[in-house]
């Protein structure tokens, strides 16, 4: 947008001393809200506000097939969708890369966490549960990954696993699911040499690069990913490593 | 699938399932030049990885909304043939997956790349996996470095990846399929080797912070061996345009 992008000068001058536009230091979130249980008709689900940025996470389960080369696991499947009503440069047809992006950032923490068993998903030979995340991008006000990774951690942890009888399942029924660990994301921007956590769309802009880091309790890293031009050192890696540990406690605390 | 534990991905002298060190690379043989029709190409041959790389520009932009009157545009495309797995045939074209690895990749070259010097145009990274064997991203960026170089588009450095990754408790480098599917994590890392910093960084699985500054360390070290065959790659393409050079003058 171009009201962002006309402040790229500025915001690089005040992240070189250290400072952002809204007051923030460089290792501060927005205010974080959470809203459990928001669209009560899905088995799980969520709202997550940080600052202004927008989204919401549906959980649903079907019966699938199991994936041919693991026949006795259930499936997990994380989608994103950037709605056309969160950014004017958010336009219909196929998923974009950023929404392809986010969607397999948040899964890959997810899933190497192994926070679901989906072991325990199997119904029959043939026949398994599938569990899928829908992140709903509402409000695009900068760092997308955090906040849908958020919502999907709170929707996980209150959803419903339904009951399975005679080939059909019983929605409004079920079984808490169990949730073996506790994800969370930190995104850093790189801009004009600092590393800014939770950007707001100008930063975004003015930034060269993302990483983020998905950690879960007992510090433990699982996943990452590096976007963007921007380079990073080893000394940078393990600094943002620290703090996504450190901010890792005060987000779950959130859900 | 087997459990991830009920796997010895290593033995117990220290070695791994194909004898190599934790540190060792699989054997990579790099060759630059290999296409007709690109402006640059490579082929780099890693374990059993085939990958084909060709750099086409900086030529005209397409689609022209991607046209920066700063700097080139830097396209690249990753695919994986429908053939190249040792599993089903899978479809053809990007997927999901094909679609976040070409964004990252490009992500490497647009730091690299000193696109300032052609604004206005295009560089097209084309990358195909004929065979993959584990690490494949990595040994793209790879192929497609040294393509560029081939294509002699100013770059501040050859990009040099490696995917390390823990499998059985220890950190090993350059994992090849098999640690990947059946070990604990992965971490497919780009380096530059002039400054030793991140041009491509992913990872999966549990790690500490000591696994993760150790895992660094290790692929710093197995990036410089890369770094010295690309290198190599490029000379060698060098001495045979001297030979026919040469034999045309006599």
């Amino acid at each position: 947008m171009i009201t962002d992008e006309i402040k790229e000068t500025m915001i690089r001058d005040l992240a070189k001393q250290g400072k952002r536009e809204d007051g923030r230091g460089l290792t501060d979130y927005r205010e974080i809200r959470v809203h459990k249980n928001y669209l009560p008709n899905a088995e799980g689900s969520a709202m997550v506000e940080i600052g202004n940025t927008k989204v919401a996470a549906g959980v649903k389960f079907d019966v699938v097939k199991p994936y041919s080369d693991r026949p006795d696991e259930g499936t997990l499947t994380v989608n994103a969708e950037l709605c056309c009503l969160a950014h004017q440069e958010f336009k219909p047809g196929p998923p974009s890369v950023d929404s392809i992006e986010l969607a397999r950032v948040v899964d890959r923490g997810i899933r190497s966490a192994e926070c679901v068993n989906v072991k325990e998903f199997l119904l029959e030979p043939e026949k398994a549960l599938g569990l899928y995340i829908d992140l709903y991008v509402l409000d695009h006000c900068g760092n997308l990954i955090d906040a849908a990774a958020l919502a999907a951690l709170a929707a996980l942890k209150g959803a419903r696993v339904p009951r399975y009888e005679d080939g059909k399942l019983i929605r409004d029924e079920g079984t808490q699911l169990k949730l073996a660990h506790e994800v969370t994301t930190c995104s850093f921007e790189k801009i004009a040499g600092n590393l800014v956590l939770d950007a707001v769309n100008a930063e975004e802009v003015a930034s060269m690069g993302r990483l983020t880091w998905a950690v879960c309790e007992g510090d433990f890293a699982c996943a990452a990913q590096k976007s963007g031009r921007a380079s990073f050192s080893k000394d940078e890696l393990l600094n943002m490593l620290d703090v996504a540990f450190e901010k890792g406690a005060f987000l779950r605390s959130k859900v | 699938m087997a459990k991830k534990s009920d796997i010895q991905l290593v033995k117990s002298d220290g070695t791994r399932l194909d004898g190599r060190s934790p540190t060792d690379l699989r054997p990579l043989k790099i060759t630059a030049g290999v296409l007709k029709q690109a402006n640059g190409s490579a082929l780099v041959e890693w374990g059993r990885n085939k990958v084909l790389a060709a750099v086409y520009g900086p030529r005209e932009c397409f689609p022209k909304m991607l046209t920066n009157p700063y700097r080139a545009a830097i396209n690249a495309r990753y695919l994986m043939a429908p053939f190249s797995g040792n599993e089903e045939h899978s479809r053809s074209g990007p997927n999901r997956r094909s679609q976040e690895i070409s964004k990252v990749i490009q992500h490497v070259f647009e730091n690299l790349v000193l696109t300032e010097q052609f604004p206005k145009t295009m560089i097209d990274i084309c990358i195909e996996v004929l065979q993959s064997d584990g690490g494949t991203r990595i040994a793209a960026v790879t192929a497609a470095s040294v393509a560029l170089a081939d294509a002699g588009i100013p770059m501040r450095d050859l990009a040099c990846g490696v995917g390390v990754g823990k499998a059985s408790g220890q950190l090993l480098a350059d994992l090849d399929k098999g640690e990947d599917n059946f070990g604990e994590s992965d971490i497919p890392t780009v380096i530059s080797p002039r400054t030793g910093e991140l041009l491509l960084y992913q990872m999966d699985g549990m790690l500490t912070r000591e696994e993760i500054s150790r895992g660094f360390d290790l692929a710093t070290e197995a990036c410089m061996k890369v770094h010295a065959k690309q290198v190599e790659a490029l000379k060698k393409k060098y001495d045979t345009v001297l030979e026919e050079a040469g034999s045309n003058g006599e």
